[in-house]
């Protein structure tokens, strides 16, 4: 597992400044639009959750509100899944809790005490690729990287979808075993946006590791 | 994001009852589409209660030979369920050609239902909206309005926005019940056709749910058999909504029912215009479609419409 980034000052780290200066503004536009009648929390708007990550149970306090993107990536320090739209549209989170896909940007962070997450982090290291890992490699399968994570567990995940008979939009007959064909890979890989365009890199990958443990 | 407390109950009863008694509250599912609309402030809890400790996530067998399905059960589930895939295709079709893998794992048969509309003017908190801000206009009928995804028939002067539910329509093709529990603890059953009203004047009134009322399980009765298809046009192959799609079931003998997505604000079918299909798509979209009130963008969906189950119906 990687070491916590420690947080140098560089380009990243002052638009994170500007951004906490912004939210103050934000903050203080919000606190007077509410009305004194609007309901209120009723109780802690902090929870405590044990999330197992990458088969290590971590133990966080976080604010209700935190996605289990951002206790990911800002509370636990795991920076390989990556925050692209956040509004479930890009793919760019995707990781898998209790062995399905989702996108982390669409779930909070304390509906998650106990579940088994694997991300990015946890498939493999640079010194020990996970096949598919290997074949974005091999086949060029990305340019700026940006949404490979996401890809990448998405890709896994759709060889798997496919052999356990789950059918696609593609899919011909539903009650016979569905082929591993690029109709099916694509079908399946529409929610991860590539802006570099390297989706037919992406699908020799996939197809490769498919081939590889047919 | 607003501030809230959050609690997940065991048993729907205490679920129900902490929605009652906590102004404010929310139930949350999947969270496909509730924490999307939270991060836009478009909805704003003050107290979340999470239903995913419920239970009520299998499909069971029903004495007439339909299914009982819990409204936990997530669309990758529903749609891959053999005796779904067997004898009610039309609606693993639906399922599957909604949204991506992604968000099909985490969203529910519930939530899939009470999903909102995609609106644009609904989710641009700069525009007005009746149903987000009762009383502040429609943007999408301003001039100049973007209004080419929007609804065709069974909208109002007050909203024209659309149900964007692709399973919502193989549901009440097929005739689906939904079982609830209410804030009392009683429980009761209101037919698919009834869940989702009109907006009349009162667009942000959406559902036949009472407020804390909470939706356990979908029930589908005894398959009907026949030719089954769900027929989905968009403006790109995968992960789109529909500008319009058709359910389809029809009998060898030529009968069957329609029910039509992407043009009205709740699944779109009429028993009068399912008596139509024998004779053919036109015959069944002049009833199933009059009274069409299309904006200028958007009146290429009746010709959508009956081109595309014209063309279904060559195939069945």
């Amino acid at each position: 597992m990687s070491p916590p980034i420690g947080f140098t000052l560089r380009r990243r780290t002052l638009l994170a400044g500007t951004a906490a200066a912004a939210l103050t503004h934000s903050m203080t536009r919000d606190a007077s639009a509410q009305t004194a009648e609007a309901p209120q929390p009723v109780g802690p708007q902090t929870s405590t959750v044990t999330l197992v990550v990458n088969g290590t149970p971590r133990e966080i306090t976080v604010d209700n509100r935190v996605s289990l993107l951002d206790a990911l990536r800002e509370h636990l320090k795991l920076t390989g899944t990556k925050k692209g739209c956040d509004h479930g549209q890009c793919g760019a989170c995707t990781c898998t809790v209790n062995g399905e896909r989702i996108n982390a940007c669409l779930s909070l962070a304390v509906m998650h005490d106990g579940d088994e997450i694997e991300t990015i982090e946890g498939i493999g290291q640079p010194d020990n690729m996970d096949p598919m890992q290997a074949a974005f490699v091999e086949q060029d399968g990305f340019q700026c990287g940006y949404c490979t994570p996401g890809q990448i567990q998405s890709a896994r995940k759709v060889i798997e979808e496919i052999r356990a008979g789950i059918p696609s939009h593609v899919t011909g007959d539903l009650t016979a075993e569905i082929a591993m064909t690029d109709a099916e890979i694509r079908e399946r890989m529409s929610g991860n946006i590539c802006r570099c365009g390297a989706y037919a890199n992406i699908l020799s990958a996939i197809t490769q590791v498919a081939e590889e443990n047919a | 994001m607003r501030a809230f407390s959050y609690e997940k109950p065991a048993n729907p009863s205490e679920a129900v009852a902490r929605a009652a008694e906590v102004e404010g509250a929310k139930f949350l599912a999947g969270g496909t589409n509730l924490l999307d609309l939270m991060k836009h402030e478009i909805e704003a809890p003050a107290h979340v209660i999470d239903v995913n400790g419920l239970g009520l996530d299998e499909v069971t067998e029903t004495e007439d030979g339909g299914l009982r399905i819990g409204t936990l059960v997530t669309n990758t589930a529903l749609s891959a369920h053999p005796r779904i895939r067997r004898d009610y295709p039309v609606l693993t079709r639906a399922i599957a050609a909604g949204a991506t893998g992604q968000l099909r794992n985490k969203a529910t048969t519930g939530g899939n239902l009470l999903q909102r509309t995609r609106c644009p003017y609904f989710f641009d908190t700069n525009m007005p909206c009746n149903k987000r801000s009762p009383g502040s206009g429609c943007g999408a009928l301003t001039e100049g309005a973007f209004s080419r995804q929007l609804g065709v028939i069974g909208t109002s002067s007050s909203c024209i926005a659309t149900h964007p539910s692709d399973m919502a329509v193989a549901m009440r093709v097929l005739d689906a019940i939904v079982e609830t529990v209410t804030p009392s603890g009683m429980t009761r059953e209101i037919a698919v056709e009834d869940l989702h009203l009109l907006p009349g004047d009162t667009p942000e009134r959406e559902t036949a749910l009472m407020p804390g009322e909470l939706i356990t399980h979908v029930r589908l009765p005894a398959p009907v058999g026949g030719t089954q298809a769900y027929h989905k046009v968009r403006d790109r192959a995968s992960y789109a909504f529909a500008l319009v799609s058709v359910a389809l079931v029809r009998q060898a003998d030529g009968t069957g029912r329609v029910a039509l997505g992407g043009v009205a604000p709740k699944p779109w079918r009429r028993a009068d215009a399912d008596a139509q299909l024998p004779n053919g798509a036109a015959a069944v979209m002049s009833v199933l479609l009059d009274g069409a009130t299309p904006t200028e963008e958007n009146a290429f969906k009746l010709t959508l419409a009956e081109r595309t189950l014209a063309a279904m119906l060559k195939e069945a």
